[in-house]
């Protein structure tokens, strides 16, 4: 006859020692583990954008704004492109006249108020471009300030706005440190880059990353080791936009000086 | 205790209870806590169904490439590769049912966004074969002398 004692510790033993074997079975796959390593989730998008590569051209800015019916003679958009004309005195120029949506028509910076400053080619020390666009970051400022839960970030890292929902106070508009949001002029709630949602979830690239020329745009997957993007953001010198806001932007640049802001 | 005491209290029970059903009707179903947590996930699910469905307007060159493969080869082996199909066609969209033409931009700020000459020596931009609009042929479109699917070959002559 056996105990209560012994026939508790016997089968504790049995289910134990079944346990061993049905773990050993699993094996370490080092890219499961990579991709788990952080939380589980198997897409979150980047950007990756090589100021090096960018010559002003702007198609990404007029595809943008037709791919995602923002109005077109709004002086609005989602994405825009920077240029920085840096001087032998050491002064920094800045425009982006309509956000670069006809690209660069002169060689004179738009100081606003219809004003343009002429720079003399000798007198340049670097001059190049910036294209800007929301970072997707992933403590977004702008998702905390909303008070009514209109926006927030998917779970690929995409941070969305709800038409429907959004009251238009405009918290985060004035949250986002990168400005990259703006009131929409037909619908008249905050609106601002989504990394193409319509377009990367059927598999598509972004509509400014197909529309530039120059490849100095692109869209990845941080979680696929694969993923030529993330080659480069693992292996090469990229920076990020005002880093010390603690905003963690997941738009990465190649080429990024101190000048660019 | 009076009637007079506890009738200010069942006005604001039934203040209370008509919060609670307006706000039953007004929010959606499946409001709630996404997959972000409640600081970054707060938020209308079906939402994010809306705008996958945002209609495509850019279909890209792999699009255009079924019908006119002749026209994709040809850039395809030109100097000008890199540049999409809609950048100067404009968007497809569900061409050739609508829009059944597309419009073609033509126009000389179209060449100047990459061919204005900036000499940027710090940028590809200063890499980029350029003229300036304004003294070179102005009277002209860009197209008259050269052409865009291949830039070697000659324009259209008038």
């Amino acid at each position: 006859m056996i105990s209560r004692r012994s026939f508790c510790k016997k089968s504790l033993l049995i289910a134990g020692g079944l346990a061993i074997p049905f773990s050993s079975l699993e094996l370490f796959d080092p890219r499961r583990l990579e991709a788990e390593k952080n939380d589980g989730k198997k897409v979150r998008w980047v950007f990756l954008v090589d100021t090096n590569k960018c010559v002003g051209c702007g198609f990404c800015v007029k595809a943008c704004k037709t791919e995602n019916e923002v109005p077109y003679d709004a002086n609005v958009t989602r994405t825009w492109v920077e240029r920085y004309v840096v001087t032998k005195d050491g002064k920094t120029h800045i425009d982006s006249p309509k956000g670069a949506r006809d690209g660069f028509e002169t060689t004179a910076i738009d100081i606003g108020e219809g004003k343009f400053e002429e720079i003399r080619n000798e007198d340049i020390d670097k001059a190049f471009f910036v294209p800007k666009l929301c970072n997707q970051c992933d403590n977004p400022p702008c998702v905390q300030v909303c008070p009514v839960g209109a926006t927030y970030q998917t779970e690929d890292g995409v941070v969305l706005v709800d038409r429907k929902w959004c009251i238009g106070c405009g918290y985060c508009v004035m949250g986002c440190p990168y400005g990259v949001r703006f009131f929409h002029p037909v619908y008249h709630v905050a609106e601002k880059c989504n990394f193409c949602y319509h377009r990367i979830s059927k598999g598509m690239k972004t509509a400014c990353v197909d529309a530039c020329a120059f490849g100095a745009r692109r869209i990845g997957n941080i979680k696929d080791p694969d993923d030529p993007v993330t080659k480069i953001i693992m292996t090469e010198r990229v920076n990020v936009l005002k880093e010390e806001y603690g905003t963690k932007p997941q738009v990465f640049y190649l080429g990024l000086t101190k000048e660019v802001r | 205790m009076k009637n007079h005491v506890w009738r200010p209290l069942y006005v604001v029970l039934l203040v209370i209870a008509a919060v609670l059903v307006t706000r039953k009707i007004l929010v959606p179903a499946d409001f709630g806590i996404g997959s972000r947590g409640y600081m970054y996930g707060w938020h209308r699910p079906s939402n994010e169904q809306e705008w996958k469905e945002v209609s495509v307007k850019y279909r890209t060159a792999e699009y255009c490439k079924q019908c006119h493969p002749e026209k994709y080869n040809e850039i395809k082996q030109s100097p000008h590769a890199n540049i999409n199909c809609e950048n100067c066609h404009g968007p497809a969209l569900n061409h050739p049912d609508d829009p059944k033409v597309l419009t073609v931009d033509r126009r000389r700020e179209l060449c100047a966004r990459c061919h204005f000459r900036l000499e940027y020596p710090t940028s590809g931009r200063g890499k980029i074969r350029g003229i300036n609009p304004k003294t070179h042929h102005p009277e002209l479109e860009c197209v008259t002398c050269h052409w865009p699917h291949d830039p070697r070959k000659e324009g259209h002559k008038i």
